[in-house]
């Protein structure tokens, strides 16, 4: 009994001991941190997926509290959704920002864009180009070995079997930006999601001469400029012999959709067109 | 006992197939393409135009800055047209194209086939004449030959290293002509030698030539301040750090080159180039090419004109075999494959080989065992498994830290992995991010 009651007794003193230095301690070596950081770090995604451009949810978090407007900081991941949570914990004001989702700016598939070598290296795009062009003979394309796919923390990107090019899962995708920075070719880009999730962009980033790209691939641009004429918002521009469409200018009107020869402008999620009388050659050239 | 590096290194298969080979004249194909960018450097500026009739000798692309190389014409025709080709590495590069009419070449170009071997010019005048004849280093690093030979004013060179190593499998180019052209060779390290105002000069040759050694050193002591120095068979000997330690067992530290030991390297190609455009006012447009490899028929050495098709190289040394994997230019360790056989022979291009399918297919990739075999071959005393890894995590301040861009890409660690793994790619990754972003940047 003894035994017992004294080694109750002498652990009680050792905690009681401990606890008083560890109260003093905590005291002494106390951290504050707004408590608001906390709470908005819990309205966050917490997939740390770098597209806000800080370290983390935790570092997002950090400047959204101690910033003293939201402007500018913004969770591609969460959307406004979180963001206006984040806003009501703070007590401000969000501005809506427009939805964004990654684009891949190539429609080679295997075939419009014949393979003209094999490749046996590691299956990896950033390996391959700094080894050489490709396997086909457009050194600008997609490569397919799927870095992007890797890179995405929202399994929003896969390989399409058939046309062994990427494709993005427009629900999934966050916007993050990180198969932007995988890509070794620059394919992917973070354009407008649109209304409807309605699109319309280059898909093509061969700046080869027009006749070199055509014969590279059946989908290129060949920068013969009909899209940038037809265009009534300059929203086309032509650099390098390749057409790009700012999305911030371009009103969905779909004009250079019809002209583009080689069909390097795709439209995304438009319904499918009413019947109209087709247009013969010759009056498409009085048009013109 | 032979000299040799300290540091790693290993034994691959000789295959030396076309060795004792005599060199034969490729006949002139009926187009040449003639690549502008054939050196380290900014790429060569044409100054011919389409319909411009030029010899065999013309200078048809300036150099373009100091760093950067003239390009001649290799034969007599007429300029069709400047155009993009597809190079070795599937890129579109601007060359200028040329139909070859008649075999006539410019006449300031000596054609005696005497040797020449009285030297008059002053060190400043040979090494303008080697920079007008657009001479670049033959062993396959290309740099501009003026360039080393005009070291940085508080450096001074002691010491000329002449490489006949040519310690990769297959290749025998260096070799033949070592048995063909010894006295030239010899007149073109003095020339080197005068340029550098040096007195010493050593060629290195790997111990399986010795018909070489044993010809070359006759033929040395009829030439002051030349030595032979045998070296053991090793790879990568070739590589201009590795070959100064092997000869004068000076260690050159991280970034820095041969100069800062008082070396300078210049491959047995160059030497005679040297001559040649020197002692006979010729530029550089043709040089010796070994096509070989178990799947070709007739594995041969050639004397070739910049711009042949490879395609044209191969027919003449009987054709491919029906199982041919890849088609390589430059040797099996650091050569890289073609991606297609219209490619024009260039500067650098030492080799073609023709590998059969079962000898280049990649074996299944394995995990890691540490067993450190690619540590102890790395001839650069780097870490290969860990700078692998680095760089396939993106860890790039690491890979920076761990001197990544001190591999010289000779792909001994990939060679002796015993799980098959990509060592070389990740780490040739990382040393181009590391590169050409420098740390802070890389995301």
């Amino acid at each position: 009994m003894d035994l017992i009651l004294s080694a109750v007794i002498s652990l009680g003193v050792i905690g009681a001991v401990g606890a008083v230095v560890l109260y003093f301690a905590s005291r002494k070596f106390n951290v504050y941190e707004n408590p608001g950081i906390g709470l908005v770090n819990d309205v966050l995604p917490g997939v740390n997926c770098g597209g806000c451009g800080f370290p983390g949810c935790k570092g997002f978090a950090e400047a959204c509290v101690k910033a003293d407007s939201l402007d500018g900081l913004f969770c591609p991941a969460g959307g406004m959704e979180v963001m206006s949570k984040v806003a009501g914990i703070l007590g401000r004001e969000v501005q809506s920002a427009v939805p964004m989702i990654a684009v891949v700016r190539c429609a080679g598939s295997c075939e419009q864009r014949p393979h003209v070598n094999i490749y046996d290296g590691v299956l990896s795009c950033a390996i391959a180009a700094s080894l050489y062009g490709g396997e086909t003979g457009c050194t600008y394309g997609c490569l397919g070995f799927g870095d992007c796919v890797e890179s995405c923390l929202f399994d929003a990107i896969h390989i399409n079997a058939q046309t062994l090019l990427p494709e993005v899962v427009e629900d999934a995708c966050a916007s993050c930006g990180a198969c932007v920075k995988a890509c070794p070719k620059n394919i992917i880009e973070l354009r407008k999601k649109g209304p409807k999730s309605r699109r319309i962009f280059v898909s093509c980033v061969n700046k080869d001469q027009g006749a070199d790209a055509r014969k590279e691939c059946n989908v290129a641009c060949i920068a013969c400029g009909k899209c940038e004429k037809v265009c009534a918002f300059d929203a086309i521009t032509i650099e390098n012999n390749l057409a790009y469409i700012k999305f911030n200018k371009c009103t969905l009107c779909r004009k250079c959709v019809k002209v583009c020869p080689t069909h390097a402008i795709p439209e995304v999620n438009f319904p499918p067109e009413k019947e109209k009388p087709p247009v013969t050659v010759e009056e498409n050239e009085i048009r013109n | 006992m032979l000299k040799t590096f300290r540091l790693g290194g290993i034994h691959p298969q000789e295959n030396k197939l076309s060795a004792g080979k005599k060199i034969e004249t490729l006949p002139t194909p009926g187009q040449i393409v003639i690549p502008l960018s054939q050196h380290i450097g900014a790429p060569a500026v044409a100054v011919v135009q389409k319909g411009d009739a030029v010899k065999a000798g013309t200078l048809i692309a300036k150099a373009n800055g100091f760093v950067s190389a003239g390009i001649h014409s290799s034969v007599s025709g007429i300029v069709v047209k400047i155009d993009d080709i597809t190079d070795a590495s599937g890129y579109r590069k601007p060359a200028v194209f040329i139909k070859v009419e008649g075999d006539e070449p410019e006449p300031f170009i000596d054609q005696s086939p005497g040797l020449n071997k009285n030297i008059t010019l002053s060190s400043e005048e040979i090494i303008r004449k080697i920079a007008d004849a657009g001479i670049v280093g033959m062993g396959g690093a290309t740099f501009p030959t003026h360039i080393k030979l005009t070291p940085p004013s508080d450096k001074t060179a002691q010491l000329l290293i002449i490489n006949g190593v040519e310690c990769e499998p297959y290749l025998t180019s260096d070799h033949a002509l070592m048995l063909e052209k010894g006295n030239e060779i010899m007149v073109g390290t003095q020339l080197l030698m005068r340029a550098l105002k040096v007195k010493r000069a050593v060629i290195g040759i790997e111990n399986n030539k010795k018909d070489a050694i044993v010809h070359l050193s006759d033929l040395s002591k009829n030439y002051d301040g030349i030595k032979i120095c045998p070296l053991k068979v090793k790879y990568p000997q070739g590589s201009e750090k590795q070959l100064v330690d092997a000869v004068i067992k000076r260690r050159i530290g991280s970034g820095k080159l041969p100069i800062e030991v008082g070396a300078v390297v210049q491959n047995v190609g160059t030497a005679f180039a040297v001559y040649e455009a020197v002692q006979k006012n010729k530029p550089l447009f043709e040089r010796i090419v070994t096509v070989t490899g178990k799947g070709i028929k007739n594995p041969s050495n050639y004397r070739v004109k910049i711009g042949t098709p490879v395609n044209e190289l191969i027919t003449a040394a009987g054709g491919i075999s029906e199982n041919t994997g890849k088609i390589v230019g430059g040797g099996p360790m650091m050569g890289k494959a073609l991606v297609n056989a219209e490619v024009p022979v260039t500067k650098g291009c030492s080799g073609i080989l023709v590998l059969p399918g079962e000898e280049t297919a990649r074996k299944e990739r394995r995990n890691c065992i540490r067993c450190s075999k690619c540590v102890s071959v790395c001839p650069m005393g780097l870490s290969p498994y860990l700078l692998m890894t680095v760089s396939e995590f993106s860890v790039w301040d690491k890979a920076k830290s761990e001197c990544i861009t001190d591999c010289i890409e000779c792909g001994s660690c990939s060679y002796t992995c015993p799980a098959n793994r990509p060592l070389l790619d990740y780490i040739r990754l990382g040393k181009n991010k590391v590169q050409a972003h420098g740390v802070s940047r890389i995301v």
